[in-house]
């Protein structure tokens, strides 16, 4: 059996569930409270659980991510709400510096057991200071764990094994999968270690991670009435990388395209093709390709922010360019 | 810098077909060391150099048919220097930035000064994948994007190969196109000869018997033959120990022909084959067809023929299919006794081991004699060792009477 609900509900039942759960569970981030969440992600939380639990916090993201830092060392599990990953810059010293650290210099005595979740991604003309993917800012760090849920199962799943997490795990959501509805089975299983395979296929491997997701499936889709099947892989933990997944869909395909909403300088897309060129280049038939967006700021006006992102008709050219 | 040009092996060779580079850039050579084998008219040859030196560049490309004279490889000379810039022939947008829009297209060239002008688009799956099943990159024509080699051409290639193994004889080696001679025709007997003779061990319940048989009155015989004649048109004994198998064949029916589903067809006439080693590895044994009613002058020259055609693997497919026994002869260079094994869907081998001078008793006394050892490899489902050992007893008494042999001819 299973049953529809969308992103934003998954997320929501998640979070409503972890607080029901574990008292040392709290939520706070910017608007979290009496407006509800930005995204509407933790309406009548603040009525279910009060304002110790459901905790609006000042325009300060360095302040409110320090003081989840600090409630994590003593002893509570924190979710802190960043709106979105652009923000989040701000408090990349308490992230980079602080929560990835404290294990290493307290040499084992600390451990951060905190979760930040932030909303990322383009596609709904929020302009440039809103808009920008840097999932691989986090990615490159030793010490925090990075997760994409894109799917409403994994919206729906992602959080629990995060919040059991004794580290740090950033949570990117993409603002363009929050109206995405799908069924959630009854007996759903989620981990937070492992990439998977969203389509099977032969022909050439697709990966990607987050909103790129449906966009890629769409492509695949398109491919498949032109008789190219492609495996499509959702990369879903962005640190550390499932390179076996992504080796082992290159060995099967020997083609692979790398779809990354981020720029592709020093992206998670390069990453991914480093990882495919240490593990799998004996199995490689073409060199591999990236779909990623242009190197401009996201633009506001709708014609120009489509044309800056990977999309399904950029997709099916680069497989098409690469089977010649 | 020294200019290797292809040199003339012979009065009637004017271009031959490069089959395999034995060096590659960087490499220092030796003179008379073999740096390529080349297909003449007739067979391939190694390629010797004349002169010490370090090679820079290999212009000739495997598969490239030339003209005698044609320079097919650059050299320094011990002692000289690799010229600074890049040779002259490489393209124009090698120099900088590349214009080809794959990233494999440029690959290595602008670091490698003193790799071939033109590397060739393989992908790294296509590599594997050749490595594994011994398929020739040189010979394939890329299908991928800008021309590139990709996994499918090998997929097809190796097939392709596949399929010529299984065909019946050793055929995969006629009518090859030039391009696909060398490694991956090598590769290919390798695999027909593995593929029948496995066959023959694994169906075929071999007996074997085998006689010292004199050959004083033929060699003698021969002598005296090959006194009146020149010495393109001479026989060797190789051509009446033919014969001899073929005419005594015609009272042995059960060694002369196929087992074929299961049962045994009689051939009409003996078409024995002459096993044929070849240069590169590997042997053949194409048929001389219907030896036993032919005179020995004709068949002299139509063995001559056919190791020539054999070794320049330019054999007709008859050749190779109507073969009704085999026949090895080791020669010269070989031991006194071999045992062979049936080339299926024959049924019976004769080997001849080298003639040698041997203590033979005879009429009561000891005489120093040159004996030449037979034996005889057969198939149990059709023969007994009881007609076979017969079979080889009256081969030896006809090889008494050489003359014979001629007047069968007649």
């Amino acid at each position: 059996m299973s049953r529809k609900l969308s992103y934003r509900e998954a997320m929501r039942e998640a979070m409503h569930e972890a607080l029901s759960k574990d008292p040392r569970v709290f939520l706070m981030g910017e608007d979290v409270g009496r407006y509800g969440g930005t995204y509407a992600f933790s309406k009548g939380f603040l009525d279910a659980f009060g304002p110790e639990r459901i905790r609006d916090t000042p325009l300060s993201e360095l302040g409110f991510v320090g003081a989840g830092v600090g409630a994590a060392l003593g002893g509570l599990r924190p979710i802190v709400e960043v709106m979105t990953v652009n923000f989040s810059l701000l408090a990349l010293d308490q992230i980079v510096n602080s929560a990835a650290l404290y294990r290493h210099m307290s040499g084992g005595q600390f451990s951060v057991p905190l979760v930040i979740r932030m909303a990322t991604g383009a596609g709904r003309q929020l302009a440039a200071q809103h808009s920008h993917s840097l999932e691989n800012w986090y990615a490159h760090i030793p010490g925090i764990k990075v997760l994409a849920p894109a799917t409403i199962e994994d919206a729906r799943g992602m959080l629990a094994p995060a919040l059991a997490d004794p580290d740090p795990v950033v949570i990117f959501e993409h603002a363009g999968l929050f109206n995405m509805e799908g069924e959630l089975p009854d007996d759903w299983t989620v981990d937070i270690a492992s990439a998977k395979v969203r389509r099977t296929g032969k022909d050439v491997a697709i990966i990607t991670h987050g909103g790129s997701l449906p966009k890629v499936l769409a492509a695949a889709e398109t491919l498949a009435a032109d008789g190219v099947e492609a495996e499509v892989i959702d990369l879903r933990v962005l640190r550390p990388l499932d390179t076996a997944t992504i080796a082992a869909a290159v060995a099967k395909c020997h083609r692979a395209v790398v779809v990354d909403e981020g720029w592709k300088s020093g992206s998670l897309a390069a990453e991914v093709m480093a990882r495919i060129v240490e593990h799998a280049f004996w199995e490689l038939d073409a060199p591999v390709a990236r779909v990623c967006s242009e190197e401009v700021p996201i633009p506001y006006a709708k014609h120009l922010e489509d044309a800056a992102l990977p999309q399904p008709e950029k997709i099916v050219a680069a497989v098409k360019e690469m089977l010649g | 810098m020294i200019e290797f040009k292809l040199p003339s092996l012979g009065a009637d060779m004017d271009e031959g077909t490069l089959l395999e580079w034995r060096v590659k850039p960087g490499d220092a050579v030796k003179k008379g060391q073999v740096i390529a084998v080349v297909d003449t008219a007739k067979a391939a040859v190694d390629i010797e150099c004349w002169q010490d030196g370090t090679i820079v560049e290999l212009l000739a490309e495997v598969g490239q048919k030339m003209p005698v004279g044609t320079v097919m490889a650059t050299l320094l000379e011990a002692g000289e220097k690799s010229l600074p810039s890049l040779p002259a022939s490489l393209p124009q947008g090698e120099r900088g930035g590349s214009q080809l829009p794959s990233p494999l297209a440029g690959e290595g060239l602008r670091e490698r000064g003193n790799a071939p002008a033109q590397r060739r688009m393989i992908s790294p799956a296509a590599r594997k994948h050749a490595a594994e099943k011994g398929v020739d990159l040189d010979s394939l024509t890329g299908s991928g994007p800008h021309g590139a080699v990709i996994l499918a051409d090998v997929e097809t290639a190796a097939a392709q190969g596949a399929a010529a193994a299984s065909r019946p004889a050793v055929a995969a080696t006629t009518e090859v196109p030039s391009a696909e001679k060398g490694a991956a025709r090598i590769a290919a007997m390798r695999q027909a000869i593995a593929t029948a003779m496995a066959r023959s061990k694994r169906e075929i319940p071999h007996y074997y018997v085998s006689e010292d048989i004199p050959l004083a009155r033929a060699l003698a015989w021969l002598q005296t033959a090959n006194s009146q004649r020149s010495m393109a048109e001479r026989l060797l004994p190789a051509v009446l120990l033919l014969k001899a198998v073929a005419v005594t064949l015609r009272g042995y029916p059960e060694l002369n022909g196929w087992w074929r589903d299961g049962s045994f067809v009689t051939a009409e006439r003996s078409n024995p084959g002459v096993a044929i080693s070849l240069r590169q590895g590997g042997l053949i044994a194409p048929a001389l067809l219907d030896a036993g009613s032919k005179p020995l002058t004709q068949l002299m020259q139509e063995l001559t023929d056919l190791v020539q055609r054999a070794r320049a693997g330019s054999l007709r497919s008859s050749e190779l299919t109507d073969g009704t026994i085999t026949v090895t002869n080791l020669g010269d260079q070989g031991t006194q006794t071999v045992f062979g094994v049936i080339y299926p869907p024959q049924v019976a081998l004769v080997g001849f081991g080298r003639i040698v001078e041997r203590p033979w008793a005879e009429d009561g006394g000891l005489k120093v004699l040159p004996v030449v050892t037979a034996s005889l490899a057969a198939d149990h489902r059709v023969s007994d060792g009881h007609r076979g050992a017969l079979f080889l007893r009256e081969l030896a008494e006809l090889l008494q009477h050489p003359e014979e042999l001629d007047k069968e001819a007649s």
